[in-house]
């Protein structure tokens, strides 16, 4: 890479993941304000994992998250507006305000959803992989859940059923350092998620989840033996979750200076720091929130879910 | 006696201190519920004073029912907690192949001694995955005691009660209800595992429900008392025990029969009281009987729709009119 080039790519990565912290600092205040309602779980701190991954990703990709999948959703090319207007209960076009902050989705840009149940992603994941194998595409199923989730029946009953089966899934595991409000060390002996996966006979490895590239790289990787070789893989990517785990949480569970600490390592301080160029990253900020800006006033105009449209659709054929 | 004000959810946090302190041999767990003090505080304080009694578990719904009755079988006495009840989907197997059976196929060799407490119903921007009514699910199922709190006091009692009894009990608790405050005597006499209650009176119709309904009810009722249509509402609290007869009762003097929950309409528990009071005195009716639920759909989060489809007292007073004044001539 030349010097020339290695600041523009740097600068595009830094400017996705100030693009989803500057969304949800965003978020955080239209539930202060009341124009968002509900319990709503931000990413801050973990930008990196889906702005690294999404880099890699095609658009024939199917891609799952949690409850914090906003910023696997905005990485995956949905729209500001669009997002901002289904968090605050209006038509949206994602979900017509159906799926709310934790439970929405966006096939048309490869987001098959976020998921409100710890865990339940994943054997649908396996079944998009599967999918596209059948399908001869050349793409994987790709998961995002938090440390926590591995402790569920599902996502071990997936992950030997996808090495058994022989489907390209790959399992991004956030490893934030929290469960809730339980310390994730508390759970689970560290790195369990990587030895999980070789008890299965999958591949994996352990990623920076503060680096982009890191992230992208492993991804690559993943994706190329899922694809390749039909095999699943599991990354888990080391980040830290900066804010609480749900908009009503006090956090009095951290102990002193953990946040101070994890600052210093967070994804766009260190970006920043890598790229030194104040007047470049300064720009950047400007402009994402001038676009932000643009795209929540759409948002504001979009009206709220029409009650008359609150029985359409629940089945394909007669509606009752 | 001792009669404290407190909150719903300091009433459940009451009642599992009264637990541990009177059964050295129950256990609470979940997830949060020690060290963080619970999600919704209901475990508040009780780490610090019971120790490892009351410990966090890995997200883990399945194992944790199964680790409570294999931990029942073997003579502790385990409350756990399922942080909402849409997650007790995640451990189904546990509850229905496997506690619901316990006693009856061993022929009464196991004690499956287990409590199940969870919370669940709507609130504004609730998503689908947490804001489901699922207590019909259980109440199908022979073999658990199913209760819904609708208050304070009752989350104490029925909370006791559940703890003490050799069954397994599902107890439903309501987060929207969580701060609402009453007078609760703390040392008062234990309760079974049993009684439906009636809250108000009135002699034009009889009102049915359970869990957070009631409170609706309650509101809807105002409103039609003001409209000079007077109604009976009758706290059901257990499903499983049921105790029918305050309501064979009232509505042997109303003639009319409303029930009213927040679960869906269809296959809701609401079917099997209609048709049980039809069974029992179909005769005695003077306008065939009403189900007002949830309307059968999937839970939306945006609220303007979710209002759409749940029982609101508005919406409740309304069919209860139809109910009672059926040409919108106010009842005699
Ligand atoms: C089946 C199920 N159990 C419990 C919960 C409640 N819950 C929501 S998030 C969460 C913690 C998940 O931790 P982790 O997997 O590490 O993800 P993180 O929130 O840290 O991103 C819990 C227990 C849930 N949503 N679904
Ligand atoms: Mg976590």
């Amino acid at each position: 890479m030349s010097t020339l080039e290695a600041p523009a790519h740097l600068l595009a990565l830094y400017e996705q993941m100030y693009t989803i912290r500057a969304f949800e600092e965003q978020v955080m205040e239209l539930l202060r304000i009341g124009e968002i309602t509900g319990s709503t779980h931000l990413c801050i701190g973990q930008e990196a994992v889906p702005v690294g991954a999404s880099a890699v990703l095609q658009a024939s990709d199917a891609v799952i998250a949690t409850y914090r999948g906003h910023g696997w959703a905005i990485a995956r090319g949905v729209p500001l507006a669009a997002l901002f207007a289904e968090l605050m209960g209006r038509a949206s076009v994602l979900c017509d305000g159906r799926g709310g902050s934790a439970y929405f989705m966006a096939p048309d840009h490869g987001f098959l959803g976020e998921n409100s149940i710890v865990g339940a992603g994943v054997p649908m994941a396996l079944g998009a992989a599967l999918a596209r194998r059948f399908q001869r595409r050349d793409a994987i199923g790709l998961v995002s859940i938090g440390d926590g989730a591995m402790n569920q029946g599902a996502v071990h009953e997936s992950l030997n059923m996808a090495a058994v089966l022989a489907v390209p899934l790959v399992v991004v595991v956030e490893n934030n350092g929290y469960v809730e409000m339980t310390p994730s060390q508390a759970l689970t002996a560290k790195p369990a998620h990587v030895r999980a996966a070789a008890a299965y006979g999958i591949e994996s490895v352990l990623v920076d989840g503060n680096d982009p590239d890191a992230v992208g790289a492993a991804v690559e990787r993943a994706r190329a033996t899922a694809i390749g070789s039909q095999r699943p893989f599991l990354i888990e990517a080391e980040t830290h979750r900066l804010v609480g785990h749900y908009s009503g949480d006090l956090q009095a569970y951290r102990p002193p200076g953990e946040l101070d600490a994890a600052r210093l390592r967070e994804p766009l301080v260190r970006l920043a720091a890598t790229i030194s160029d104040d007047e470049a990253t300064d720009a950047v900020r400007a402009r994402v929130a001038r676009l932000l800006a643009e795209e929540l006033d759409v948002a504001r105009r979009v009206p709220p879910a029409n009650p008359e449209r609150a029985l359409v659709g629940l089945y394909a054929g007669p509606e009752r | 006696m001792s009669v404290v004000e407190i909150s719903y959810i300091r009433a459940v946090n009451e009642a599992l201190a009264w637990a541990l302190a009177r059964y050295p041999e129950s256990i609470i767990f979940g997830e949060d519920v020690a060290l963080p003090n619970g999600p919704f505080g209901a475990t508040k304080g009780l780490r610090a004073r019971f120790d490892e009694r009351v410990f966090d578990t890995p997200i883990s719904e399945s194992a944790m029912v199964g680790t409570a009755l294999g931990a029942a079988v073997s003579g502790l006495r385990p409350v756990v907690e399922i942080m909402y009840g849409d997650f007790l989907l995640v451990a189904m197997d546990q509850i229905v192949n496997q506690v619901a059976n316990a006693r009856y196929v061993s022929n009464g060799a196991l004690v499956p001694r287990l409590t199940i407490r969870t919370q669940q119903g709507a609130t504004p921007g609730s998503c689908a995955q947490h804001s489901q009514s699922l207590e019909a699910l259980f109440a199908h199922i022979p073999g658990l005691r199913v209760g819904l709190a609708s208050n304070a006091v009752d989350a104490y009692e029925m909370l006791r009660a559940a703890i003490a009894s050799d069954d397994p009990v599902l107890i439903f608790e309501s987060r929207r209800l969580y701060a609402q405050k009453a007078a609760v005597a703390l040392d008062g006499p234990l309760e079974a595992v049993s009684g439906s209650r009636v809250v108000a009176e009135g002699g034009d119709v009889t009102v049915v429900s359970w869990g957070a309904a009631v409170s609706d009810v309650l509101t809807a009722r105002t409103a039609l008392d003001e409209r000079g249509v007077h109604a009976t509402v009758v706290d059901l609290r257990w499903l499983s025990p049921l105790d029918l007869n305050p309501v064979f009762d009232s509505v042997a003097r109303t003639g009319r029969l409303a029930v009213v929950h927040e679960a869906n309409t269809t296959g809701g528990f609401g079917g099997e009281i209609v048709a049980r009071v039809v069974e029992e005195m179909g005769s005695q009716l003077t306008a065939a009987p009403v189900r007002i639920g949830a309307r059968d759909c999937r839970m939306p989060a945006a609220p303007s729709l979710s209002a759409a489809l749940l029982p609101t007292p508005d919406r409740i007073a309304a069919e209860l009119m139809t109910l009672v004044a059926p040409t919108g001539a106010p009842a005699s």
